[in-house]
């Protein structure tokens, strides 16, 4: 299907270049030059990809990004299972990020676990023009009376929040004294504040920082018996599983687990992570800020790894091991050899139909990068790659250890580039999120979400890259998408197409 | 190890394997703090008491699990079913990515909208620059034939004005002066989504009857014989729409869809992307005040639009979401009678069909009882059509149902015998729902897919009719409205019936002498 096969480097190059101008032109003046910005060819042994990145998103274009409230609500805290996390303002935000992003859990929800349900201050008209701190201290009184077996509250912020000049850090102060120095994290995320889910994630991060960390009790007895073997997995939501997938592989090379962050976390885990002797970070992105300040107040070095495909794990699995004792080493080579036979048939089996196949990505501020490896494993390209809301430290990440020469970048890619980008290019797999599915599904061209993993996965470690591969195999050679075009209808577009 | 190259375990099986489950237990007595399983278990008993039920309903400022959405949704809902448009959310962005998410989710088709991308620039100083680029970028880069333009929260409270707004956009080059732009402002904190799809659509017939705020000269209304349609905030507005409009050719009638989303929610996997597809042509939305009358299929998603097409001199009959024969027989005669046109021979045969398909399953729908949540017209239908089915709808909720709605579905109760013991709960939410399962149960929940964990919770099985539907594919195909409709919803309870029973009878030398292979 790939158009661009027999093409050299170069002349990839010269088409990504001249597909980027091409783009372009549809925009006014002023947006054509703030976007081209955006947009870049990777130069082999660059350090960066050479766009700009976190920045303002432009009115009207159709961003795929959303908003800080997504970082801290839908992200950090949400997944942080036995606290109840008050969406606050209006109905729609919570309504919208409702048991939408498959962070799994155990636990008996809406006794003792709350993930999956949405708590909403609702706002009202009055509650806007009078402000909502009442409102707010009475839910947090009802949450306390019909859910007593929570261990925390936080308070997400909504857009009127800060806006109407409510005083959420006096309510929260307030009523975690009355109840006795209950944790009660008030949160400042609302939807305007920065320009995408980033800041949100930011913020969150220094709310635990605040109201977490900050608050332990030097004098509470410590839950478990420290030993040298301690590790805490910061950034990574567990989506359809993919803290245990990870999880398990730590604990069989030898370590243990005290903490996770946040997916199927508790608040206790959050309290248990300075007794970490090495933080170890999937997402840099959304987690950077909680690990830089561990190592800084507590002296806890952190490590970012990457578990997406065997390469990866294994590079990773020996380098977390390089921070520990020969046991751990060597559990890190027992493991590594463990699954080996595991993903020698993996590949096999599904490496012959995926070969050579291109995949063009556009995540949030991780996976664009992260997953490279997996669909190297399998002998796919990565021809394209973006993300909704990187910083520069992420794209000089992906130029230095990720993308080839010759990858097209978009940053915040605009809903008419990329699906310009992809009808010219006509890669073999988009991956990306559900508002996109179905734009390329429509184009004929398969799909996979590489945000929920489109209700599967999980992804992470070697269980996971099982599931990854079947499902890419799954996506790309499903007979559907040979059903595309009618028979009787002449085919003039992809003979164009085949013919340049 | 379980997993294996041949067989891929999917995250229901892998977990569950010796590994995993020692693993999630190790983590859960060591670093968790979890509670004492029989606290866990106490609380979760008492949680479905009388006493529990009372002090849930006591609350008075938290809302659990509602059953509506905001505004702007039902804003984007009406948006993309006019010809060539794309809905414009003016305020923050991260609304429109959830908006679009959500309706994807539902329909599994893509959603094109909007946003201006206001950020804390844009809070202090209001939000008109990012009015005037995006106006320009959007209609730039997508060349719609319309911006319809709603808001969220933050522009709201900020107080942004869209009239004047776009008065300057189109003044700086935005879009040309003639360029269609209408509005809606649609604060989250009012009402529920069915407003916003109220706002949103009286703000479109505004702008084409009303003189386009003032850029051209209010249209004078020249009665035809035309009909307008409004379907209302509706998951299931695919099949719906195109049922109607079989029914209306079917009759011979002329009329006009207004907001007819139908396609572009519903659009073919043949290689090509279409941002647009069908719609009410502008041309149309226009004309439409010269219509006879107009003929809404939600009343309280369509309050001020009836009452704006009121006050131009058409009549305006409101239904509330027909499933039922007597609801469909109204709308088909309030149809006739409008435009004079007879009730076919066909459309009395399908009556008859649906008629005949009570009469063989009646038996297995008599006596049970039903609790319904959803929209406040959606719940009305569904109850009216469970009375005619000899069930007791004894418990109604919609979270975003008024005072008005609880007398109507009260006097809908008192209509039949069995409404005799059914109650209706304007306002309240899924974790009131969750107590009336536990204190005063019932045979079968219908809602929307949240409703499945009230399912898991309280054991009642779950009918999945409402908005949104995410963990069941394709429904919005099928209609719930016309005779056809019913029969799909009738077939749909069936389905939940038949299989409870053979799930509570299918114990081998235990139960399975009731596991019966005709039913």
């Amino acid at each position: 299907m790939s158009v661009a096969e027999s093409e050299s480097v170069a002349e990839i190059k010269a088409r990504n270049k001249e597909l980027i101008q091409e783009v372009l032109k549809v925009y006014p003046e002023k947006t054509a030059k703030r976007r081209a910005k955006h947009l870049n060819v990777h130069e082999a042994g660059k350090s960066d990809c050479g766009v700009k990145s976190n920045i303002k998103s432009i009115p009207g274009v159709m961003t795929i990004r959303g908003c800080a409230y997504a970082g801290s609500k839908g992200v950090v805290w949400g997944p942080i299972k036995d606290m109840i996390h008050i969406s606050h303002g209006p109905v729609g935000c919570g309504q919208y990020s409702w048991a939408s992003r498959r962070n799994y859990y155990i636990g008996t929800t809406g006794i003792d676990t709350f993930v999956t349900m949405q708590f909403t201050s609702d706002f009202q008209e009055k509650d806007i023009v009078f402000g909502g701190d009442k409102k707010l201290a009475k839910i947090m009184d009802e949450i306390q009376d019909l859910f007593p077996l929570n261990n925390g509250i936080t308070v997400q912020s909504e857009c009127p929040i800060g806006l109407i000049g409510d005083d959420i850090e006096a309510v929260s102060k307030a009523k975690a004294k009355e109840f006795g120095g209950k944790t009660i994290v008030p949160v400042r995320c609302e939807g305007f504040r920065g320009v995408s889910q980033s800041l949100g994630h930011h913020i969150a991060n220094d709310a635990v920082r605040d109201y977490v960390f900050d608050k332990l009790d030097p004098n509470k007895p410590a839950l478990f018996e420290s030993t040298p073997y301690d590790v805490a997995i910061i950034g990574d939501y567990n989506i359809g599983g993919d803290a245990w997938s990870s999880r398990i592989l730590l604990e069989e090379m030898g370590l243990r687990v005290i903490a996770q962050w946040s997916g199927d976390g508790s608040l206790a885990e959050l309290e248990n992570t300075p007794k970490a002797k090495l933080n170890v970070l999937h997402c840099y992105r959304s987690m950077n800020y909680i690990s830089r300040h561990m190592e800084e107040k507590f002296g806890i070095p952190w490590c970012e790894y990457n578990f997406f495909g065997p390469s990866k794990i294994a590079e990773s699995l020996r380098k977390i091991a390089s921070f520990f004792d020969d046991h751990v080493k060597e559990g890190a080579e027992r493991v590594i050899a463990k699954y080996q036979p595991l993903m020698d048939a993996v590949i096999a089996k599904y490496r012959p139909r995926l070969e050579g196949k291109k995949v063009m990505l556009y995540v949030g501020g991780l996976r664009p990068r992260h997953v490279i490896g997996a669909y190297e494993d399998l002998g796919m390209e990565v021809v394209g790659t973006g993300y909704e809301f990187a910083h520069n430290d992420d794209y000089q990440r992906t130029a230095q250890h990720y993308v080839k020469d010759g990858t097209l970048i978009y940053d915040d890619v605009t809903g008419y580039e990329f699906e310009k980008f992809v009808e010219k290019i006509q890669p073999d797999l988009v991956g990306s999120g559900i508002k996109e599915k179905y734009v390329f599904q429509k184009m004929g061209v398969p799909f996979r979400q590489m945000h929920s993993w489109d209700y599967s996965g999980p992804y992470h470690g070697y269980d996971g890259f099982a599931i990854f591969a079947r499902d890419m195999d799954m996506a790309i050679n499903a007979p559907v998408w040979k059903m595309a075009k009618a028979p009787w209808k002449n085919d003039d577009k992809s003979k164009l197409l085949a013919a340049e | 190890m379980s997993q294996n190259a041949d067989h891929v375990l999917d995250h229901f099986d892998l977990f569950r394997g010796p590994e995993y489950q020692e693993m999630l237990a190790n983590k859960r007595n060591l670093f968790e703090n979890r509670r004492d399983p029989a606290e866990v278990e106490r609380i979760r008993e008492w949680a479905k008491t009388e006493e529990y039920k009372e002090k849930n309903f006591a609350r008075e400022a938290l809302t659990i699990n509602p059953a509506k959405a905001c505004q702007p949704l039902g804003a984007v809902f009406v948006a993309v079913g006019f010809e060539g448009t794309v809905p414009f959310v003016h305020g923050s962005q991260g609304c429109v990515a959830y908006y679009r998410s959500h309706f994807s989710r539902h329909f599994k088709e893509p959603t094109s909208c909007v946003s201006s991308s206001m950020t804390e620039d844009a809070a202090v100083f209001g939000g008109l620059n990012n009015m005037i680029d995006g106006l320009a970028n959007t209609y730039n880069m997508y060349k719609p034939k319309m911006i319809a333009v709603s808001t969220t929260c933050m522009a709201e409270v900020i107080g942004d004005d869209l009239n004047a707004f776009i008065k300057t956009s189109k003044e700086k080059g935005s879009v040309p002066a003639e360029f269609d732009v209408p509005f809606a402002h649609t604060p989250a904190f009012v009402g529920s989504h069915i407003t916003g799809y109220d706002n949103a659509m009286k703000g479109i017939l505004q702008h084409f009857w009303d003189g386009k705020a003032g850029a051209a000269e209010k249209v004078e209304r020249k009665p035809n014989n035309s009909i307008n349609f409004l379907g209302g905030f509706d998951g299931y507005t695919v099949g719906n729409l195109r049922e109607i409009k079989r029914i209306f050719n079917e009759m011979g009638i002329e009329y006009t869809i207004l907001g007819d989303n139908s396609d572009v929610w519903d659009t073919p996997t043949d290689g090509e992307f279409r941002m647009y597809d069908g719609g009410t042509t502008l041309e149309a939305a226009a004309n439409a005040v010269h219509a006879r009358a107009t003929i809404s299929m939600q009343q309280y998603c369509t309050e001020k639009t009836l009452s704006f097409i009121a006050d131009h001199g058409q009549e305006v009959v409101a239904f509330n979401h027909p499933v039922s024969v007597k609801a469909t027989d109204r709308l088909l005669m309030e149809i006739s009678r409008i435009t004079g046109k007879e009730i076919p021979e066909s459309l009395a045969r399908e009556r008859g069909r649906l008629v005949d398909a009570i009469a063989d399953s009646s038996a297995h729908v008599h006596g049970k009882k039903f609790a319904i949540y959803g929209d406040p017209d959606l719940c009305y239908g569904l109850a009216e059509f469970l009375l005619e089915l000899g069930a007791e709808p004894t418990t109604v909720l919609a979270t975003n149902g008024g005072k008005d709605w609880a007398a109507r579905m009260q006097a809908l109760f008192d209509s039949s015998p069995y409404g005799k013991n059914c109650k209706v709960y304007p306002g309240k939410d899924l974790w009131h729902m969750r107590s009336l399962l536990f204190t005063d149960p019932v045979d079968f929940l219908i809602g929307n897919t949240y409703g499945k964990y009230l399912d898991r919770d309280t054991g009642t099985p779950l009918i999945r009719i409402g908005f949104p539907i995410f963990d069941r594919h394709h429904k919005h195909r099928y209609p719930v409205w016309g005779y056809q409709g019913g029969l799909n919803v009738l077939v749909t309870i069936l389905d939940k019936i038949f299989d409870t029973m053979d799930l509570a009878t299918n114990m081998p030398s235990k139960t399975d002498y009731s596991f019966d292979i005709i039913r």
